[in-house]
């Protein structure tokens, strides 16, 4: 995976609250069992008119937003269904960030696994940076904005994942003799969970 | 230390700590499905990485599958059938447990494991699927997770997480009559918004919750993710224990000095606890784009987000009951239970849908609940009344681009999302409880089911 350390880019503007990952990939732009493919039917609700001609007005569609790498959003970013495809057509597309004031909490952890920052400020900061050149360093935890910087909390490994650009998996087996001693006293602790 | 019924669970799954202060937290059972479950797969056989403990792996197809009679592979959405066939052949290569299309076993992921005691007290269950949350209501923590967290699961056995964050919902006293678990779950959600719950794990309680049976208890589980929580769970008590006995992957004994722990200590701590009056909540329906647009069925719409007026097309002020409906929908691992089906068969029993309605679907939430209906004539009742009776799955839920209905029109649904195109382009979805999808289905319009009197 692709280290995220610093982003500089225009924040394109999609201030409104519960923006789920059906509007962000419906379930019909899901066409396929792989995970490519989706840019396309990114935010297709929104960013197509009949007939899939391009919406003048969708924010991604105006030039000065288009192939955005930060969208700042609403509350509640990502709400919905689980599918990772949100997160892979965000990332197809080019997006590396997306800043909001909440995050549905399985939409940050896909954000995680795939090298996206869920970047969490509060309302009033998203406002004020929606729109405008942000400036992001990971490791410093800090969003600047022209005369202004702010910090945001991300989980400690959250963070290390992304500043390395970890595999989640490689890592979590070089703990394999620890999780082999735990299972092996489990099974005699709840022999009636192992099938 | 007092602990929490969340906690207990956790501790008892730690199996390393990180350095950077994470758990790597033991997964018990792991449920995937075909609309997910062949990418998890095919990824991890492409990466060389075999499942760890396939037994404790199960799938199911219930996402995209046909609901009609007759069914195969084939599906209403365009280029479906790829979904079922991969999973499939995905699910024979790992080894892991499938229930296919025409098992009779087959259903709604969170309606099958609790039937088939896939879901035990104490376990930890999670799923590509958000409304893995429901099946905390057996006193499971189970929760949903993206397509690389299951591969995560499936390759190491764990997750890495950090210990989340613990929230106490108590509903006293008693539900009014008429009011169900659904009303619940939308009445916390509207008061505390859909990311009210953002990642707590939600732990239901108090005298409406342990009055509820246990398949209402699913359907307040089961809006947790609409509260933004990562899950939610309620106490076992006697009622799960005598429901899981003899269930097929379920022990022949519960595990006493476990199983009988799994509660909150007296005085443990929460980092939020909220309280609800249960007499006080009506029964419920969404007039926007979100679930935390829920409102009492007998108020008005209030002043909302303009572009979800504009989506629903209802202005501030207008009454809800009364709104004409095109489609009604009873299904969805929310409410197509038995005890669902029941009570919304009894509301229609003699009596017919309205001549307006387009379409009416009545579809169960598994093969168990249709063979059980079925025995009790259920499906007579609905066909006599306008209904069409169909086969499990998670059918108009959501729109994958097979079934759906003219763009505009406005569906009343037993479902747990009214986001602007879930059941289809331009859909209007109100979601609320059976009841009220009957009484509305009834009357060609939004109605309170508190008006209509059960039939003998």
């Amino acid at each position: 995976m692709t280290p995220f350390n610093t982003l500089s880019a225009i924040a394109a503007p999609m201030m409104f609250d519960n923006i789920d990952t059906d509007a962000i990939i419906p379930s019909r732009e899901m066409t396929s069992t792989g995970r490519t493919g989706l840019a396309e039917g990114l935010f297709a609700p929104w960013r197509y008119v009949e007939g899939r001609v391009p919406n003048p007005d969708f924010v991604l569609n105006r030039p000065e937003y288009a192939g955005a790498q930060v969208i700042a959003g609403g509350a509640n970013f990502g709400c919905g269904s689980s599918r990772e495809h949100a997160v892979w057509a965000l990332a197809e597309y080019g997006v590396l960030c997306v800043i909001a004031p909440g995050f549905a909490p399985i939409f940050a952890a896909n954000c995680i696994r795939n090298g996206l920052l869920p970047l969490v400020l509060p309302r009033e900061a998203v406002e004020s940076v929606a729109g405008r050149e942000v400036h992001i360093d990971l490791a410093a935890q800090t969003l600047t904005c022209g005369d202004e910087t702010y910090s945001f909390p991300i989980e400690a490994e959250a963070r290390t994942m992304l500043l390395e650009g970890l595999d989640a998996i490689d890592l979590t087996l070089k703990s394999r003799p620890a999780i082999a001693a735990w299972l092996h006293a489990d099974r005699v602790a709840r022999p009636w969970i192992y099938l | 230390m007092a602990l929490t019924l969340a906690d207990k669970i956790w501790d008892a799954h730690v199996t390393a700590t990180t350095p950077a202060g994470s758990d790597l937290v033991a997964i018990d059972r792991v449920f995937l499905h075909e609309r997910t479950g062949a990418s998890a797969l095919k990824s991890m056989a492409a990466a060389g990485r075999p499942v760890v403990d396939p037994r404790r792996v199960f799938a199911v197809m219930d996402h995209i599958v046909d609901t009609r009679p007759g069914r195969g592979d084939k599906t209403l959405m365009l280029g479906g059938q790829a979904f079922i066939t991969e999973t499939r052949a995905a699910a024979i290569a790992a080894g892991i447990t499938l229930f296919d299309v025409t098992d009779p076993d087959q259903g709604i992921t969170h309606v099958i494991s609790p039937e088939l005691g896939i879901v035990l007290p104490g376990c930890t269950l999670v799923a590509p699927d958000s409304h893995t949350c429901t099946q905390g209501a057996l006193g499971a923590l189970a929760w949903g997770i993206g397509s690389s967290e299951a591969e995560h699961a499936m390759a190491t056995g764990v997750l890495r997480l950090p210990r989340p964050k613990t929230m106490l919902v108590r509903f006293d006293g008693a539900l009014s009559p008429g009011v169900t678990a659904k009303d619940m779950a939308l009445a916390l959600i509207a008061a505390h918004g859909a990311g009210g719950g953002a990642g707590h794990v939600v732990e239901f309680s108090g005298s409406a919750v342990r009055a509820l049976d246990i398949e209402a208890r699913m359907t307040l589980c089961n809006m947790a993710t609409e509260f933004a929580a990562m899950a939610a769970i309620i106490a076992p008590d006697e009622k799960i224990f005598a429901y899981l006995a003899g269930r097929r992957y379920a022990p022949v004994a519960f595990d006493a000095p476990y199983w009988t722990g799994l509660h909150s200590d007296e005085g443990a701590r929460f980092d939020r606890t909220i309280v609800i009056d249960a007499a006080a909540i009506a029964p419920m329906i969404t007039w926007g784009t979100s679930p935390e647009h829920a409102i009492p069925i007998d108020s008005v719409v209030p002043s909302g987000p303009a572009r979800a007026h504009d989506y629903i097309d209802l202005a501030p002020g207008a009454a809800i009951i009364g709104t004409p409906i095109d489609v009604a929908f009873i299904g969805s691992c929310t409410n197509a239970r038995l005890s669902d089906l029941r009570r919304a068969a009894a509301l229609v029993k003699g009596r017919h849908i309205a001549s307006s309605i387009q379409k009416a679907l009545v579809v169960p939430g598994s093969s168990a609940v249709k063979r059980a209906a079925e025995a009790e004539g259920l499906d007579k009742i609905f066909e006599a009344a306008g209904f069409e009776w169909r086969m499990s799955g998670c059918s108009l839920c959501f729109f994958a681009g097979g079934e759906s209905f003219p763009a505009g029109s406005r569906s009343i649904s037993s479902t747990n999302r009214n986001f602007e195109g879930r059941q289809g382009p331009g859909i209007r979805t109100h979601i609320a409880s059976p009841e009220v999808v009957v009484a509305s289905a009834i009357a060609g319009a939004i109605a309170d089911p508190r008006l209509l009197e059960p039939q003998a």
